[in-house]
Parts: C-alpha cells; sequence; structure tokens
C-alpha cells in the first residue's frame, strides 16, 4: 500500500490527534447546532460519538472534514489548525482522514476495484502499484473475490465493506464513520464494527458516529454523547445513555 | 502530473461519454442543432453579401465633358477623379472607342454610312466607386468640376444596394442573437439533466481528496470532445446540402445565372469550419467549467 503517513511537529498536540476547543455552530436559522463543545481525542483512540438526531453528531463529522467552519472555537486534526485551512489545501488535509458514510456513497456506475482504486488515483499512486495495493485491500474487507461487481449487485454489508477499503487504502490516521451501520442488518452490523475495531488496532484512530445501543453498549470503547449541541457526558468504556 | 494521471483523465472523460451516452447524445444533439442553423445562416448570408457586392462592382459614374475641350484638361480632370477616396477604379473612353462599339453593337453593317465620328462628344470617364453609399458624394464633386458637362449616376442601383447591404447586416445580428439566446437556453437545459448524476459523483470525489483541478478535468475533456462532436455533425451536413443545393438551383434556375453566383464551397468553409468548431469547442468547455464549479465547494 501506498500513502506515506505524515511526520508532523511533536508537540505536545501529538498525543491528542482530535482537538476541538470550545467549538459552537449556528446556522442562519435556529438554534446553535453546536454549543461550547470541547474534545481531545488520542492518537489510536476508539470513540463512539452518540446522541439523537439534531444532537450535533453529524455538524461534528463536518467541522472535522472541513466541510463547514465552525461560528466560534477551533479545530486541530493532525495537529493542522482545520479552522485557517485553505480553501485548496483542503483536498490534501482529506486524504488524511479515512471517512464512511451510512449510505456508503459509492460510484454507482464502477466496479469494486475501481471505487476502490478511485482513491488512489486521485493521490496519484502509479497504476502499477494500484494493482497490488487494491487486492491487498479488499481482502482485509473480504471482498477480494467480488472486484468485478458494481456496486447495486452487493449487499448493503458488502457496500459498506468496498467504502471502507476506500477509506483505509491511503493508511489515514484517522477513520470517521458517520452511522457506518445504519442501513445495515446487526450481523452484518457487528461484521462492520469487527472490522472497525482491527483497523483501530493497527494504530488507526477510530471516531464512530452512531445510533446503534447494542453495539456501542457491548464495545466498552470511550463514548461521548450529546444532546442539542453539547456534551452531557464523556466516558471511557461507557456506554448507550438512555434519554428518559 | 503523472503521466498515467493524465492518461487517466483522458479515459475518464471518453468513459464520462460513454457511461452518460443520452445526456451526450443530448449535449451534442443541441450544439448540432445550434451550429447546423449558424452554418445554413452564415452560407446564405455570405452568399447574399457575396452577389451585392458584385453587383455593387458593377455601379458606375459616367462623366462627360464640354465640347471642344482639350486632352490635356482631361488627363487633369483624370488625376483629380482618381484622387477621391471614392473611387476605386477609373477607365477612359475616347469618342472614337464610343463610337466602335456603339458601331459593333447597334449599327453592325449600316455604319459604313457615316464617314464622321457623330458621338464626336462622348469622350468619357466611366468611375467604378469603392463604396456605393458614396456616389451622391462623388457626383456632387463632379458636377462642380470646370470642363464636366454631364454626369450620369445609376441612382436606383446605389440607393437599393445600399439598403440591401444593411438589411443584411441587421437580419444577421438579429438571427446570430437569436441562436445565440436559443443555444443558451438548450444547452443550460440539458447541463442541468446531467447534474444530478454528477453532483453526487463530485461530492464523493471531494470527500475522498480530489483537488478540484482533478475532479474537473474529465468533465472538461467530455464537455470539449461534445462541444467538438456538435460541430463536426453540422459541417458536414451543411457541407452536403450546400454542395447540393448549389448544384440544384443552377440546374432549375439557370436563366438566374447571370445574377446569381455561388460562393464556392470551399471559400464557404475556410471561415464556417474553424468557427464552428471554436464554437462548439467553447461551448462545451464553458458549460462543463460552469455545470461542475456549482458543485466543486463541498
Amino acid at each position: 500500500m501506498a500513502g506515506k503517513r505524515r511526520t508532523r511537529r511533536s508537540t505536545a498536540e501529538a498525543r491528542d490527534i482530535i482537538v476541538l476547543d470550545n467549538v459552537s455552530k449556528s446556522y442562519s436559522t435556529g438554534a446553535p447546532a453546536l454549543n461550547g463543545v470541547s474534545i481531545r481525542i488520542r492518537r489510536g483512540e476508539f470513540v463512539f460519538v452518540v446522541g439523537d438526531s439534531g444532537s450535533g453528531k453529524s455538524t461534528l463529522i463536518k467541522l472535522l472534514l472541513r466541510e463547514l467552519t465552525p461560528t466560534s472555537g477551533g479545530v486541530w486534526v493532525n495537529g493542522q489548525d482545520v479552522v485557517r485551512l485553505r480553501h485548496r489545501k483542503i483536498p490534501k488535509f482529506r486524504r488524511n482522514l479515512g471517512i464512511v458514510f451510512q449510505d456508503f456513497r459509492l460510484l454507482k456506475d464502477r466496479n469494486v476495484y475501481e471505487n476502490v482504486a478511485f482513491a488512489q488515483r486521485i493521490i496519484q499512486v502509479p497504476t502499477r502499484e494500484i494493482r497490488k495495493n487494491v487486492p491487498a485491500i479488499l481482502s482485509i474487507v473480504g471482498l477480494a473475490g467480488k472486484y468485478k461487481a458494481k456496486p447495486k449487485q452487493l449487499s448493503g454489508g458488502e457496500q459498506q465493506r468496498v467504502a471502507l477499503a476506500r477509506a483505509l487504502i491511503n493508511k489515514p490516521s484517522i477513520l470517521l464513520a458517520d452511522e457506518p451501520t445504519g442501513n445495515l442488518d446487526p450481523k452484518n452490523s457487528w461484521e462492520i464494527m469487527k472490522l472497525l475495531e482491527e483497523i483501530n488496532q493497527t494504530g488507526t484512530t477510530v471516531l464512530v458516529v452512531t445510533h446503534n445501543r447494542e453495539i456501542v453498549n457491548a464495545m466498552k470503547k470511550r463514548v461521548v454523547t450529546m444532546k442539542k449541541g453539547v456534551i452531557v457526558s464523556d466516558e471511557e468504556e461507557g456506554g448507550y445513555i438512555d434519554e428518559d | 502530473m503523472r503521466i498515467s494521471t493524465l492518461f487517466y483523465t483522458i479515459k475518464q472523460g471518453f468513459v464520462n461519454i460513454v457511461r452518460n451516452k443520452w445526456f451526450s447524445l443530448a449535449s451534442i444533439a443541441t450544439i448540432s442543432a445550434c451550429l447546423f442553423l449558424f452554418g445554413l445562416f452564415y452560407a446564405i448570408l455570405t452568399n447574399f453579401q457575396h452577389i451585392v457586392k458584385t453587383a455593387e462592382e458593377g455601379v458606375s459614374v459616367t462623366v462627360f465633358f464640354d465640347e471642344g475641350i482639350s486632352e490635356d484638361r482631361i488627363r487633369e480632370i483624370g488625376d483629380m477623379i482618381n484622387h477621391r477616396v471614392e473611387v476605386r477604379e477609373i477607365v477612359y473612353k475616347s469618342a472614337e472607342e464610343v463610337w466602335e462599339e456603339f458601331k459593333v453593337e447597334y449599327l453592325g453593317e449600316y455604319a459604313d454610312g457615316f464617314t464622321e465620328n457623330p458621338l464626336e462628344d462622348s469622350a468619357n470617364y466611366e468611375i467604378y466607386l469603392s463604396d456605393v453609399n458614396m456616389q451622391s458624394t462623388l457626383v456632387t464633386y463632379l458636377e462642380s468640376v470646370e470642363g464636366v458637362r454631364q454626369v450620369n449616376r445609376s441612382e436606383i442601383t446605389a440607393n437599393m444596394l445600399g439598403g440591401i447591404n444593411i438589411l443584411i447586416g441587421y437580419v444577421s445580428l438579429g438571427i446570430i442573437a437569436i441562436l445565440l439566446a436559443v443555444s443558451v437556453f438548450l444547452i443550460s437545459n440539458t447541463v442541468m439533466i446531467g447534474i444530478s448524476v454528477r453532483k453526487e459523483e463530485i461530492n464523493i470525489m471531494k470527500y475522498i481528496g480530489a483537488t478540484d483541478f482533478f475532479v474537473r478535468s474529465p468533465f472538461v475533456i467530455e464537455g470539449i470532445l461534445i462541444g467538438l462532436l456538435g460541430s463536426v455533425v453540422p459541417l458536414i451536413s451543411v457541407y452536403y446540402l450546400y454542395t447540393n443545393v448549389i448544384v440544384y438551383i443552377g440546374e432549375r434556375f439557370h436563366f438566374l445565372s447571370g445574377l446569381l453566383q455561388f460562393l464556392p464551397v470551399e471559400e464557404i468553409f475556410s471561415t464556417l469550419m474553424p468557427a464552428s468548431i471554436a464554437i462548439g469547442v467553447g461551448i462545451g468547455f464553458l458549460g462543463s467549467i460552469v455545470t461542475v464549479r456549482k458543485h466543486l465547494k463541498v
């Protein structure tokens, strides 16, 4: 696999790979989506972010991807000040993040191989190397035999594995998963979670936004719970907090 | 940029066209339709202008001199006329030449009865104009010149041709404006149809960390190819249509052949071909850039 991991300044920040400092985000209408949120996530951690819809989870992910900028407060990812990131530097910044969505977001008219290879093409990996890397990552997610299939020929679980393979092929230091099991049955959900855990064990920081109570409760990871734009709890080996 | 990336980008441009074949066909058809009309009007207008120009070149003013004028004075007047900006060409005909022509044309064998030249005061300058519209100015000037007895002008023709020229100018401006408006409308419509497919694709690319350039390039290549195809189709049709219509009109209305002098197809195409290709490629390029730009801000 190609994709060099950047050596960053080893400051005090180096231990914390994601830092949100007193972040607020208001949209033009309605109440603020985030209100004074502060989180520190260490390199190599596995963190669940849970909460109802409207709690600000999606806004959080969008801030980390630099799809949005906060109304106030600071966001640092991998030691980079995301708020001050220039538009033309965003692509390079995102290449260090693997992203998985609830709706998979695969290119529908390209097969599994091309979907995964695409992530390498945009960072200009030579074709020769792509031919080696894609089968390797596909066998990690258990799809080596289906590289020719189009997304619609695959089950939801399989599509999410393709998305995962695409997110991982460039060896990102952080994997962001936005409701990765939202469209999957329990069996597939568990398999995806197991994969995420394996990925985490290789040193990748994993942040999973989810609704899935069973999984959160069973996995005994750090759980950050959000409600109406604020963090209401942040526990190591936490569980899903019931609303009522 | 790596060579492999360059090839990938170009290949994606081609693949995109095939993948979205209905969108591509609709765009090619739109551009083709506009450029076909453009080509047609261009061919008609240039021919019309050509016909008017040929007619204009025939418009002349004839200057006759006072009786008993000296040869020197005639030469002097000739020089003066030659220096006027309105004048393209000036031809001197002596009284003898005029008489010879007249004999041949009208009298034939009856001319033998004349011993002297009955047209001895008919020496003249035939003046061809550089611009028909300036005829009046020239005539006014000529009438004021000493030694000039009479100025014959072709008033009706000159006015008419000047009018037609202005009319052609307005008509072509109007038609080009309408065509542009129609093509912009049609193309923005076809582009809108293709957007829904593209929006998702562009979004995904941007999330994975593709640069704007990388996202844009295949679309731009696609647009240029569509534009190119969209200009080649009407060029071929106009070519065949034009050559056949010329032959048809020539055969059917040969009594008009003196009046209707069509331009050869090569002359039309020496301008029409680069213009059509430039417009087609330009529309395709701009269309794709503008469409993609809207969705790059992710």
